[in-house]
């Protein structure tokens, strides 16, 4: 082979494997992710049962109820609209009444979430982000009154 | 007193840097050893003068020196002492510290070990690398200052971050730094080869044991981070494809292509361009990598605290090098004569196709990581992109490079024999079979996923040997002999052998636990019991503890197998009172390389616990085999012929001034 047709196989096979990587990107990217959703978002939009989501907010103080087998529900507010979660599992160690939480899973036809992963801020210090956008959205938000 | 004189030395620091900055490279300019040589001092001194901030920090944390902020928001006087050390870096100011030390670290390394380095290549490297030095100390002096001083000291700190309060932290920062930072020295080591215009063999081999030094740190800090995540944060996950994870993934993907490159440039003469422009990259992802965590775009356990005036800060110093970087690379790049013919099936080409397949790969986890920072700040959207998405590119990019990978070894260099190689194989292929079919017996068909997964597995761990077993001649020689030639094969030859075989060990772990981890959620009064996997635990009862800065609810569990009591688990619930912060303690049982996973949840009025507990079979294979890597790669790291300063090729005509 001349040096001509060895560089052509080299770039052939390269651009090759970055087609195929960048078809797996757009594939994946249009699939697999998780658009992030205040309450308010959520109210407005009324999403079709079945879709992913992830929501976050504040833990709605007194909405907190365990049944059996380890099920826990709770509401998600940004003090505007509550959307209701549903969860079987063991919630975060910080996960509690009042604080921020973000809850990933699908919508049921009743419009509550029926939740896979419940995640909770892990320092005192501060929130998820995305809870803070949210309540800032809403004006339910202070500057400086949890960093 | 002491954290002003740490704050000084670091201002001496700073101002050598600037001197190391520019001084040499006039020197080298005008070819004045006097100027070049005064590169080795202020290295050596930057260093000397880093160290004793950093011991300055040390020393206020230990004394629990509560006039210092850094100290208040993240200590406290009850915390144990090596938790008093190891939160000098367990803060964004104190770890950007540890950053500095480790530069300068590599820096003083460069000056005292190179030698017989030409002296404008060393000149050269280390202005560069004192360019870093500076924007860095800037960054720490004008944005993040760990010494800065309170008005009025309160009586007690604020305690570390719980999290945080665990042997893990003393040992994985500083190793992801080392790896992190040690390959600014491939960086400085490319920019000066820039600058210069001329590149040749003797350059690869004195960047490669630099660069291999920061990937075995690299590898085994990652490895540690992931095995610190699998049993503090409870969820019994070892990789999250959390954006900070993928941030210390990138530059370990794009240092092993690295590696890999310079090895073709080392022995051939080839891929200069390429090589060049990937020490470049690698570094670059490193800058990202600190940024991403450092700049509080991402919320995590790592961004320590959000302060927008920083992430600027970082963003600048990250746009002039690596913008620089390549900018100097377009420019200069076409100077580099290339060398070294191959065809595509030859060692070259099977190096080439790892670069290929890795930085594709690291492609992937750039676009995963970046894609919803840059989506949120263009439309506001916010989007998560998890597991789903990297299990759908990176994995399929992967498979192939484990594939190709017990071929390259074997192929010759310039002109290889695929066929041939193919047949050498055999064993491998036979061992993949086995296990397939291993597989099928214990488990059924379900799914091809494990059986494939086990296959490729037993093909890389037992391919990767086949080089080391003929060239030994295992099995047709009497042992001795064998035993003579293994100790005459070079170093670098074992180190190939022994790393491949370690992502063989990973790939096995990985498999073993995706596909057939179990796990049980069970709310527990005492004297109930659990059973997994053939393990039957009991409940038996909480016990309240207290810790010097903690109290904690401790669960006692007796573990069964087969009815008899094979040990106890104590999986707990820590509260710490500085913060008001409760974190759960996991329990983990060991059976060979498999484990149990006990961690606890709430507890109920009536005395009842809820509980999450996993069987993990082969799990610490995973990180076992990246230690495994490691030791590879200090074997390569020990060949002689790699050493730092391997004098023939030192000698050669390459020393001499162009022109």
């Amino acid at each position: 082979m001349t040096r001509k047709q060895r560089r052509l196989v080299l770039i052939g096979g390269s651009v090759g494997v970055l087609a195929l990587a960048l078809a797996l990107v757009l594939f994946s990217l249009s699939d697999s992710i998780v658009f992030f959703n205040s309450p308010t978002d959520i109210a407005e939009k009324h999403p079709t049962p079945g879709t992913r989501m992830r929501i976050g907010g504040l833990v709605k103080p007194g909405s907190v109820e365990r049944g059996d087998d380890m099920r826990v529900r709770f509401e998600v507010t940004d003090g505007n609209h509550d959307i209701a979660v549903r969860y079987r599992g063991i919630v975060p160690d910080l996960f509690r009444e009042g604080q921020g939480v973000v809850a990933e899973g699908k919508f049921e036809p009743d419009g509550a979430l029926a939740a896979d992963t419940v995640l909770a801020k892990h320092d005192e210090r501060y929130m998820p982000r995305e809870v803070v956008d949210a309540l800032k959205k809403s004006g339910r938000w202070q500057e400086g009154e949890a960093k | 007193m002491i954290p002003e004189l740490g704050h000084y030395a670091l201002v001496l620091a700073l101002a050598l840097a600037v001197v190391q900055a520019f001084v040499p490279m006039i020197g080298a300019f005008y070819r004045d050893t006097t100027l070049m040589r005064l590169a080795t001092s202020t290295a050596i001194a930057q260093f000397v003068f880093v160290a004793l901030s950093f011991a300055a920090l040390t020393a206020c944390y230990v004394t629990s020196d509560f006039s210092v902020a850094n100290v208040v928001e993240n200590s406290h006087s009850m915390m144990p002492l090596v938790y008093k050390f190891t939160s000098v870096w367990g803060n964004h100011e104190g770890s950007m510290l540890l950053w500095v030390l480790i530069l300068a670290l590599f820096g003083a390394g460069v000056a005292a070990f190179g030698r017989n380095l030409p002296a404008t290549l060393k000149a050269l490297v280390l202005a560069v690398q004192s360019w870093v030095a500076t924007s860095f100390y800037l960054f720490i002096l004008l944005t993040s200052n760990p010494f800065l001083r309170l008005p009025q000291a309160p009586f007690e700190g604020r305690d570390l971050n719980p999290i945080l309060q665990d042997p893990g932290l003393a040992i994985h920062p500083p190793l992801l730094y080392l790896g992190y930072v040690g390959f600014s020295i491939a960086f400085s080591f490319a920019i000066a080869a820039l600058i210069e215009g001329r590149i040749d063999a003797a350059w690869a081999r004195w960047v490669r044991p630099w660069t291999l030094a920061a990937w075995m740190a690299l590898t085994v800090g990652i490895a540690m981070g992931s095995y610190w995540a699998y049993y503090e944060l409870g969820w019994g996950g070892y990789w999250f494809w959390d954006p900070v994870e993928n941030a210390s993934l990138m530059p370990w993907l794009a240092g092993t292509a690295l590696l890999h490159s310079a090895v073709v440039m080392e022995k051939r003469n080839a891929l200069k361009i390429w090589t060049i422009l990937l020490a470049i990259l690698t570094f670059s992802l490193s800058l990202i990598g600190t940024f991403l965590v450092r700049s509080g775009v991402l919320t995590s356990v790592h961004a320590f605290a959000t302060d927008p005036t920083r992430g600027v800060f970082i963003l600048a110093i990250l746009v002039f090098f690596i913008g620089g970087g390549l900018t100097l690379f377009a420019w200069r790049a076409p100077l580099l004569k290339q060398g070294g013919l191959f065809a595509p099936i030859s060692r070259e080409g099977a190096l080439v196709f790892n670069n290929l397949f890795l930085t594709t790969a690291c492609l992937t986890v750039f676009v995963g990581t970046l894609y919803p920072l840059a989506l949120e700040a263009v439309t506001g959207e916010k989007i998560s992109v998890g597991a789903p998405f990297f299990n759908l590119t990176f994995a399929p990019l992967f498979v192939p490079l484990l594939i190709a990978m017990p071929f390259g070894p074997l192929l010759a260099w310039k002109r290889g024999d695929l066929y041939g190689a193919a047949q050498r194989l055999f064993a491998a292929f036979g061992a993949a079979l086995v296990g397939i079919a291993a597989v099928f017996v214990a488990h059924g068909a379900h799914g091809v996923l494990a059986p494939f997964g086990i296959g490729l597995a037993f093909f890389v761990m037992v391919g990767s040997l086949v080089d080391i077993a003929e060239r030994t001649g295992l099995f047709p020689l009497p042992l001795t002999t064998v035993k003579a030639r293994a100790l005459g094969l070079p170093r670098s030859a074992w180190g190939t052998a022994v790393a491949h075989f370690g992502v063989g060990v990973t790939v096995l772990g990985i498999v073993c636990v995706t596909s057939w981890a179990s796990e049980r959620i069970v709310s527990l009064k005492p004297t109930q019991h659990v059973s997994l996997a053939g393990y039957d635990l009991t409940f038996d009862g909480l016990a309240e503890r207290s810790g010097p800065n903690f109290r904690e609810m401790v669960a006692h569990f007796t573990v069964r197998r087969g009815g008899v009591i094979i040990g106890s688990m104590d999986p707990a619930k820590r509260t710490f009172t500085a913060r008001a912060m409760s974190t759960s303690e996991a329990s983990l049982m060991t059976r060979r390389v498999s484990q149990l996973y006990l961690s606890l949840g709430d507890t109920g009025e009536d005395g009842s616990v809820a509980v999450r507990l996993y069987h993990k079979p082969l799990v610490l294979l995973i990180w076992l085999g990246a230690v495994v890597m490691m030791l590879g790669g200090a074997l390569s790291l020990s060949d002689r012929r790699l050493r730092v300063g391997a004098p023939k090729p030192a000698a050669k005509s390459a020393l001499q001034p162009a022109e």
